[in-house]
Order: structure tokens, then C-alpha cells, then sequence
């Protein structure tokens, strides 16, 4: 580096050079005295002859200094003198600024943790999820998670694959740890060989699952994470080894995963081996996420061929019982559509992120527009100064240059101002943790979100600067020294650029206003669904699940749990009690089959469509605030005598029969094995997947049934209707009822089906949040902006209104004149927001639900809000103008 | 802070006469100053310290090099030496000097107008 080598040769420079002038001095000197001349006349006429010593040792040691970055330092000191001198505008300016950039600062930080920053897994960019579509089995495979695995499918996958260098699969579960003094409910994943091997993350403690650990009724093992061992073993490395009982079986210890390890977007508690039994294996049961390494260099066209390839193999070597076809699968047309894991962690967040990011940059932009305005204003005022500065022989660069250096000062300080605010901003995203946003735990201020925040202020501090700067700097004219301090009119020319400034920021303001309104029609429009329960703020949910280890009889199973209901029922307080399979909106994956009508003909290879199934107990419809639609619910004595009696939600019940009464009285059922069931009821459509999901059609059976592969339903959600929902003594009391059951049955998931709706829609109300904060922000700005520029329009016209006022104008018509003048503006403005709104709100057409892109109700009423507030900001100044006294006016002449 | 500039002089006149100077012989300022005025028959009426921002501009430039040594009236002083790249510089600045020169002689030639 070159010129670091002369920046710090430089004392020797100068010190060389000086002794070198010195040097000449003396020989000129010596030779002159040599000469016959006295000393003192010597050195006088060397001096004489040499010329002015200190100016030719400055002269030479400029050609090495660097003048521009000196003059730059002298800039800065001079700016901030200036902006010392007028701290209301500083603080103002810098307000605007920092405001700005805090919020732009930390919404890049959360899309730069959660959208950019790689997986922390080693080399992430080879992981991949094995997502597949299957558009031949609509309702299995929908539209977020694909088709899932099948074990079957995964051992096939992981033997006939040459693209994967490990592939395994995954689910998540619950399951109870009991040998603790009070039971608990944890949360497990189990894994199959190669998971562990693709995500390649070592153990933080003892080794992983090796391919022993995944031998059928092999001895158990269990892996733990980071934060289950610290809570309940306080960190112990001697727990390698130790046995835990989880499902009321024993399990050895082998591993802890180190802190902050997720099996992709999930935390859990324990982790287990899948064990999966080969040979009793079938081509269905497509319930496991499927995740795997690509080979170096494999793309993901070739894994997806890859996959696509082996689907026959899997077909071929696999069948679903004798007598099955396994061909059928075909017409499910399987595609392969692998996606890299990063993809699957953030699932549907990326496109809000990138929404509020973008409104974030235009309230930037606002901020800009008020800031520019501010140093037009303030230029305008020092212009006197700066004419006496170029008459005074500063060039033009120069004074930009200073101008701009201040301007950027600014951002700068307002950067770190802003940077400040923003990690206040994200700590608390952090702690208030929004459930619906991935890697929050990532989330944090790195050095690409400060390298962001540092570019931003220097951008904006030129972009605010520039205009002002290059608008009063033309050749120095004689007028702005005259004039200055004066009250001549001001040219049109000069309120351009202010006025310009206000159009662009009242448009900018009506598109983020517009987006806000359009999230708040949809947020409307969702609180208006029937989600399918009634009153969630009393409806108090838990889930409990009784393993086979604990109870294996299914009879038994049902019984328990009618127990534990009749016990909940004596609760004080509680009005009515239920159970079903899963709550809609709660997450749980749910489960499909076909189902077959009796007085349907399915012919040869069709199979009959799959259908969502539930089961739901007597006494659910009545507590979750479920209509009933036709016919009538079962109840339990019907349930233990195995009556084939089922009940259907109203929309299936139309597809298949026309209308809800019609369905009553007639049959259907899985597969041959099974007994025609009798439809008997009919349920109103529920929003199983969601409120903005459309309600599926749903076959709702009884807790228990006769010959089915599964009779009893093991894991369910009772629900509980009382005003004490929620309430701790009331949960204390449902924890005291279901332990007098049975004591070794914990409670999972408790919550009211308020906290589950309100999930429901988070996404939604993140959105609501952001876009209203951005909006509320824009609307601010706008505001001030509007109001600034017409204060400083009235004060520019007190001489022209003052004379107005003197030949006899009214104090209305001046009012009604500067409210014209806004009002003027404030249209121009919304007229092109409008136009810029109809372009761009289509790019939030996912976020919406329930309202176009350009519902017209929305843009009326925010342009008419806009304007209204508009006329507002003019009215304080537009009042102050009919105060002008004309004799003080005219006395300034 | 503008440059002071040699006022009877055209700018890198004084460079191209330390280079042709030095092209002759190393020297250090105070005999090339000497050499210059010599040279010129004392036409040339140059401030003897115009020299040293000259000489920290070629040396910046890299058109000469400098090396202090011992003269021969026993003083250390500072050799002045013309480099390759200076030889080059100062043929391209002769060779457009002299084009300029006949392009201005040719118009203050008597008898055309």
C-alpha cells in the first residue's frame, strides 16, 4: 500500500526537506561572503533570492499531502459548528432521520436473520427437503407441506438414490416422561438413519444414533437436547448412559445435541430413533418429512430426476396387503419438487418480510423528502453566507462539498441514533417472539445489518443534501447578498422543488396508507368468519394422549378418557365438556383416507377420494359452539356398543347427497373390511386448516369403532366451556381431575381457542402491525412535511398577504387562498399515489384475504382521509396568515 | 490554495529545464539552480526557491531520484538523479514544447500580416 507507506513517511519528508533548504541557504551564504560580502548582507540577499521560505516549504509539502481529504476534515468541523448554531433544526432533521433508519435498520436485521443468513448447519446450501406434490391426491398432499414420506418410500429413497450423500426422514411428536415426581409432556422427533448424518451437526455430549440404534424392538435409546438437559439434568455429562422412561418405557441415553440445534424449523425435547420394521412395512403411511445432503455438485433438477426415477422402483418392491394394487399411485402423479432447506424453514414469511421491508423503505424516503425539505429551507436562510464565502473566492465544488459533508453528517449521527432505536426494536421483536416468524432466535444486529445502516445514512445524507446543495450554489449572484434578510417575493422556480417534495410525499404516504387499510379490511374481513367454534375466550383446550404401553386395551382407552371427562365435567364453573381428535387451527397434522359412499359405484383401479376424518366424542358439538346442521349427535351408550353411526360436515354432505337432510340415513365407509356406517348428523363447515383456508369436507367418527386398524383414538384435545377458562386455580383443577384419573397422564398444549385463533391469523396481524406502523409513520411525516412547507409559504408571503389584507381582502379569502394552495398539493398527491397504489398493492394480493387489491372502498376512504388531514396541516398556517397585521408587514420594506 | 505558479514562466517550464539539467549530471538544488541560471545567460529570472516544489513533484512523479551524499565543499546535501521514466517525461515535454514554439513563431512571423 502506497500511500500508506507515504502517510507515514511523511515527517521524514518534510523534516528532509527542510534541512535540504536549510543547506542551500548555507552554501549561498559562503559563497557570497566568499565573494566578499558580510555576513548579514549574505544571509539578507540569500533570503532575497531564495524567495519566502515558509511558502515554498508549504508549496512543496503539498505535493504530497492530500488537500481534499484536509479540506474535508475543515468541512466537517465548519458543519458541525453550523449545525450547533441551529439545534431546533438539527434536532428536528435528526428526529426525522433516525426515525427513518431505526426502522429501516431493524426490519433488514430480521430479513437478514431470518431470509439471508445461511442455516447454521455446516455447508447448508447441500441440504434440501424432499418435498413432493401429488396433484392426483388432493387433500393428502396440500399445498404447504406436499406429500409427505412413507417409510417405505424413504427406504427406497435412501438405497436407490446417486445423488444424496445421506437421506433420512422425521416427525415430530409428544410423548411422557413419567419417572420424575410429576409426569411431563415433552416434545420428541424421531429420526430415522441419515438424518442426523445430513444435518452433520456433532453432539454436544456422547455420540449420535447410530444404524444399530434403528433395529426394530432393539434396545431403546433417546438423544437430548441442549436445553432438556440443562432443566432437567442441570448440564450432567454423566447422563450418557442413564436410562429415562418416555411412554412408559425405558430408554438409555446416548447423546445431547449442542444449543440452538432444531431439527429444521422445530424445537424439541427428545429425540429418538424411528426403528421402522422393514418387513412389515406398506407402500402408504406418508406422514414423514423427508430431508437429505446432495452429493457435492448434484443440482436439484438431477435429485429431482433422481427421485422421479425410483418411484417405480418404490411401487414395484412395496404393496399395500394382497390383493392391493400398487400401481394406484400413479394416478396420485408424484412429482419429486425438492426444495433447499432454507425454502421449507421459512416457509410463507419471505414475501411479508419482503412487503415490509419495502413499505420501510418508502417511509425512508418519506423521512428523506421532510429532511430534504428541512435543508432547502435552512440553505435558503444561509444564503447570504454562502454568497460572502464565493465572493470571497470558494469555489462551487467547495461549497456543495460543504453542504454535502453536513447533509451526511447528519445521516451519519442519525445512523447511530437510528442503529440505537433499531436494537431496542428487535430485542423486544425478540421478546414479544411473534410465533409465526422462523429463526427468531437468530434474529439480532450482525455487522451486514450495521454495513446496511452505515450505507443507508451515508445515502441519505447525499440524497437529502443534494438538491438543496446544487439548487444554491449557481454563480454567486449579487441579488442573494443584497437581498438576503430582505422580503422581495420569492420566485415560483424556488417553491418548486419544496412543492415537488410535498407531492412526492403525499403520494408515498397514500400508497403505505393503502396497504395498511387494505390489511385492515382483511382483518375484517377474517374476524367476520364462522371459524366453526363459538366464544374461543371461554373454550379452555388441552391435549393428553394415552400410549399403548400405558393402556393397551382401546375400550379401556375410551373409558379413560370418558372418566376424565366426567371428572372435568364437576368442575365448578364448567358448563359443558368434549373431546375430539384435534381442535381446527391447532396444527396437529391431521389424518386422511378414502372414503366410500354405499350407493356409489367405484370401478376397478379409481379409488374414492381422500377425505380429513376426525373423531369427536358426545357432548363436542354442544361445548365447542358447533352447530348441527341435521339429524343428531351419538351418544355414549351408542358409543360403546359400536353402533356404525357417523356424522359428516354440511359441505361433503352436499357434494354427495345434494343437500344436509338428505344425507341422513345413508352409509359410507374406509375400506371392505369395515361396516357401512350410518350418517346420522350432520356439522356445520369447519376452518380446520385456518380461517383463511376454505373448510374441508370432513367424515367426524365416533371415539371408538368397530374394526378399524386403529378402534380408539389415543391422543385427543379436550375442550372445556367455562367463564374461568385460562384462569390458573381453574387449570390447577383440571390438572387435579385428570391426575385423579390416572397420574401418569400429563398435559400437553393448554391453552384457551382464543390463543388458537389469534395463531390462526398472526400472520395477518404481523402484517396488520407493520404496515400500520409504517402507515402511521408515512401519515407523520406527510403531516409535518405539509405543514413545513406551508408555515415557511405563509412566512415568505406575509408582504404579498399583508397587502392583500391592506386593499381590502377578508380574512376568509386568505384563509380560503392557502388552503387552496394545499389542498392543490395534497390532490396532485393522492391523484399519483392513486395511480402508484393501483400498481404496486397487487404485489400484497397473498397477504389479503377477502378484499381485492383495489378494493375502491379502501382507496376512497384513505384518499379522503389523506386530504382531510392535508387540509388540517394547512390550516394552522393558513390561520396565522389572516393574523398578518398589514402595517408590520409593509413596515419590513 | 492555489498553487504559486512561476509567474514568467509557462507551467513545467521549470521542470523540463531540471530534467534537461540533470540529464547532463546529478546535482543536488542549490548547483542546479546555479547551472540553470548559468545556462540561460541569467535571461531567466527564477526564484531560487521555486526549485524545491519542482524537485518534490518529479520526485513525486518519479522522474528523478534522490540520495543524500557529501559535496565537494564537504556538505550533505541532496543528489538529484534523472530517472529512466524522467528521461522519457522530459524527450515527450521537449518534443511538444518545440511544436508549440513553431506553432507561436509562425504567428508572431513578420510579414504576414
Amino acid at each position: 500500500m502506497n500511500w500508506l507507506r507515504q502517510l507515514f513517511s511523511r515527517q521524514r519528508l518534510y523534516r528532509e526537506l527542510s534541512e535540504e533548504i536549510q543547506a542551500h541557504l548555507d552554501e549561498k551564504v559562503e559563497e557570497l561572503v566568499a565573494g566578499g560580502m558580510s555576513g548579514q548582507e549574505a544571509l539578507r540577499c540569500a533570503r532575497r533570492e531564495f524567495g519566502n521560505v515558509g511558502l515554498i516549504e508549504e508549496n512543496s509539502r503539498e505535493v504530497w499531502a492530500w488537500p481534499s481529504v484536509e479540506d474535508v476534515f475543515f468541512d466537517i468541523r465548519y458543519g458541525l459548528r453550523a449545525l450547533r448554531h441551529s439545534p431546533v433544526f438539527t434536532a428536528v432533521a435528526l428526529l426525522t432521520i433516525a426515525i427513518g433508519i431505526a426502522a429501516n435498520a431493524a426490519v433488514f436485521s430480521v430479513v437478514n436473520s431470518v431470509l439471508l443468513k445461511p442455516l447454521h448447519y455446516p455447508r447448508a446450501e447441500e441440504l434440501v427437503a424432499l418435498h413432493q406434490i401429488a396433484p392426483g391426491a388432493e387433500g393428502l398432499a396440500d399445498f404447504e407441506n406436499g406429500l409427505l414420506l412413507s417409510p417405505s418410500m424413504y427406504f427406497t429413497y435412501a438405497e436407490h438414490n446417486q445423488t444424496f450423500q445421506s437421506l433420512g426422514v422425521w416427525i415430530t411428536g409428544t410423548a411422557n416422561v413419567t419417572d420424575m415426581p410429576e409426569p411431563e409432556q415433552v416434545r420428541t422427533v424421531g429420526v430415522s438413519d441419515g438424518v442426523l448424518q445430513a444435518l452433520g451437526v456433532p453432539p454436544a455430549v456422547g455420540r449420535w444414533f447410530s444404524q444399530m440404534d434403528q433395529v426394530p424392538n432393539g434396545p431403546g435409546r433417546v438423544m437430548l437436547s441442549y436445553g432438556y438437559w440443562q432443566r432437567r439434568f442441570g448440564g450432567d455429562r454423566a447422563v450418557i448412559g442413564r436410562n429415562i422412561t418416555v411412554d412408559s418405557q425405558p430408554r438409555e441415553i446416548v447423546g445431547v445435541m449442542p444449543q440452538g440445534f432444531r431439527f429444521v424449523d422445530s424445537d424439541f425435547d427428545l429425540t429418538a430413533p424411528l426403528a421402522f420394521n422393514r418387513g412389515k412395512l406398506i407402500l402408504a403411511g406418508f406422514g414423514f418429512n423427508g430431508i437429505a445432503r446432495l452429493k457435492p455438485g448434484a443440482s436439484i433438477a438431477q435429485a429431482n430426476a433422481d427421485l422421479a426415477r425410483m418411484l417405480p422402483i418404490w411401487m414395484d418392491s412395496w404393496s399395500n396387503g394382497p390383493g392391493s394394487n400398487p400401481h394406484i399411485y400413479e394416478g396420485w402423479r408424484i412429482t419429486p419438487m425438492i426444495r433447499p432447506l432454507k425454502l421449507q424453514v421459512i416457509g410463507n414469511v419471505g414475501e411479508l418480510l419482503w412487503v415490509v421491508m419495502g413499505t420501510i423503505g418508502v417511509v425512508m424516503l418519506i423521512a428523506c423528502a421532510n429532511a430534504t425539505n428541512l435543508m432547502l429551507v435552512r440553505v435558503e436562510t444561509r444564503q447570504q453566507e454562502l454568497a460572502v464565502r464565493m465572493a470571497l473566492g470558494a469555489g462551487r465544488t467547495r461549497i456543495v462539498r460543504g453542504l454535502l459533508v453536513e447533509s451526511v453528517m447528519l445521516g451519519i449521527i442519525g445512523g447511530f441514533a437510528g442503529v440505537g432505536l433499531a436494537y431496542v426494536g428487535v430485542r423486544s421483536l425478540v421478546a414479544i417472539g411473534p410465533s409465526n416468524l422462523p429463526r427468531l432466535n437468530e434474529i439480532a444486529i450482525d455487522a451486514r445489518g450495521l454495513g446496511f445502516t452505515f450505507v443507508l445514512s451515508v445515502l441519505s445524507g447525499l440524497l437529502f443534501g443534494l438538491i438543496p446543495a446544487l439548487k444554491y450554489t449557481g454563480p454567486p449572484s449579487s441579488l442573494a447578498l443584497q437581498s438576503a434578510g430582505r422580503t422581495i417575493s420569492v420566485s415560483r422556480d424556488r417553491h418548486r422543488a419544496r412543492n415537488l417534495l410535498v407531492v412526492g410525499q403525499v403520494a408515498m404516504a397514500l400508497v403505505l396508507l393503502m396497504s395498511a387499510g387494505l390489511m385492515i379490511r382483511t382483518f375484517g374481513a377474517l374476524r367476520k368468519v364462522d371459524p366453526g367454534f363459538a366464544d374461543p375466550q371461554h373454550l379452555q383446550a388441552m391435549r393428553i394422549s394415552i400410549p399403548d404401553s400405558l393402556i393397551a386395551e382401546p375400550e379401556r382407552v375410551t373409558r379413560t378418557q370418558n372418566a376424565i371427562l366426567d371428572k372435568l365435567a364437576a368442575i365448578q364453573g364448567v358448563k359443558s365438556v368434549g373431546f375430539a381428535s384435534d381442535m381446527p387451527m391447532e396444527g396437529v397434522d391431521s389424518d386422511w383416507d378414502e372414503i366410500f359412499v354405499q350407493d356409489k359405484v367405484y370401478s376397478g383401479d379409481l379409488i374414492a377420494p381422500l377425505r380429513l376424518y376426525k373423531s369427536i366424542s358426545p357432548g363436542f358439538l354442544q361445548t365447542a359452539g358447533t352447530r348441527l346442521v341435521a339429524g343428531r349427535e351419538m351418544t355414549w351408550g351408542e358409543v360403546y356398543a359400536l353402533r356404525p353411526e357417523v356424522m359428516v360436515s354440511e359441505n361433503l354432505a352436499r357434494e354427495m347427497w345434494g343437500t344436509p337432510s338428505a344425507a341422513i340415513g345413508k352409509h359410507l365407509r374406509e375400506f371392505s373390511a369395515m361396516p357401512w356406517h350410518e350418517v346420522i348428523g350432520v356439522i356445520q363447515d369447519v376452518r380446520e386448516k385456518g380461517i383463511q383456508e376454505q373448510a374441508p369436507e370432513i367424515v367426524y367418527w365416533p371415539p371408538l369403532v368397530q374394526n378399524r386398524f386403529a378402534p380408539a383414538i389415543r391422543t385427543v384435545t379436550f375442550v372445556m366451556r367455562s367463564e374461568r377458562a385460562g384462569t390458573e386455580s381453574f387449570l390447577n383443577e383440571v390438572r387435579a381431575a385428570v391426575q385423579s384419573v390416572n397420574s401418569d397422564l400429563p398435559l400437553a398444549s393448554v391453552r384457551t381457542m382464543q390463543d388458537v385463533y389469534d395463531q390462526s391469523v398472526a400472520r395477518t396481524s404481523l402484517t396488520l402491525v407493520m404496515l400500520g406502523i409504517a402507515g402511521t409513520m408515512a401519515l407523520a411525516l406527510g403531516i409535518i412535511g405539509i405543514y413545513g412547507v406551508m408555515s415557511y409559504t405563509v412566512a415568505q408571503r406575509r408582504r404579498e398577504i399583508g397587502i392583500r389584507l391592506a386593499l381590502g381582502a377578508q380574512g376568509g379569502d386568505v384563509l380560503q387562498m392557502v388552503l387552496r394552495q394545499g389542498a392543490k398539493l395534497a390532490l396532485v398527491g393522492v391523484v399519483i399515489g392513486i395511480g402508484a397504489s393501483f400498481a404496486l398493492t397487487g404485489l400484497m394480493t397473498n397477504l389479503l384475504f377477502g378484499v381485492t387489491a383495489h378494493d375502491p372502498l379502501t382507496f376512497v376512504a384513505v384518499a379522503a382521509l389523506l386530504i382531510l388531514v392535508a387540509l388540517l396541516a394547512c390550516y394552522i398556517p393558513a390561520r396565522r396568515a389572516t393574523l398578518v397585521d398589514p402595517i408590520v408587514a409593509l413596515r419590513y420594506e | 490554495m492555489k498553487k504559486t505558479i512561476q509567474r514568467d514562466l509557462f507551467p513545467g517550464a521549470l521542470e523540463m529545464m531540471i530534467l534537461r539539467t540533470l540529464k547532463r549530471q546529478p546535482m543536488h538544488g542549490y548547483a542546479l539552480v546555479q547551472e540553470i541560471k548559468r545556462t540561460s545567460d541569467d535571461l531567466l529570472q527564477i526564484e531560487e526557491g521555486s526549485l524545491y516544489p519542482a524537485l518534490q513533484r518529479l520526485l513525486k512523479e518519479g522522474f528523478v531520484k534522490a540520495e543524500w551524499a557529501i559535496s565537494s565543499t564537504n556538505r550533505r546535501v541532496r543528489i538529484y538523479k534523472l530517472t529512466a521514466a524522467g528521461g522519457k517525461h522530459l524527450e515527450r515535454e521537449v518534443s511538444s514544447f518545440e511544436r508549440m514554439l513553431k506553432g507561436i513563431t509562425q504567428v508572431l512571423a513578420p510579414g504576414e500580416l
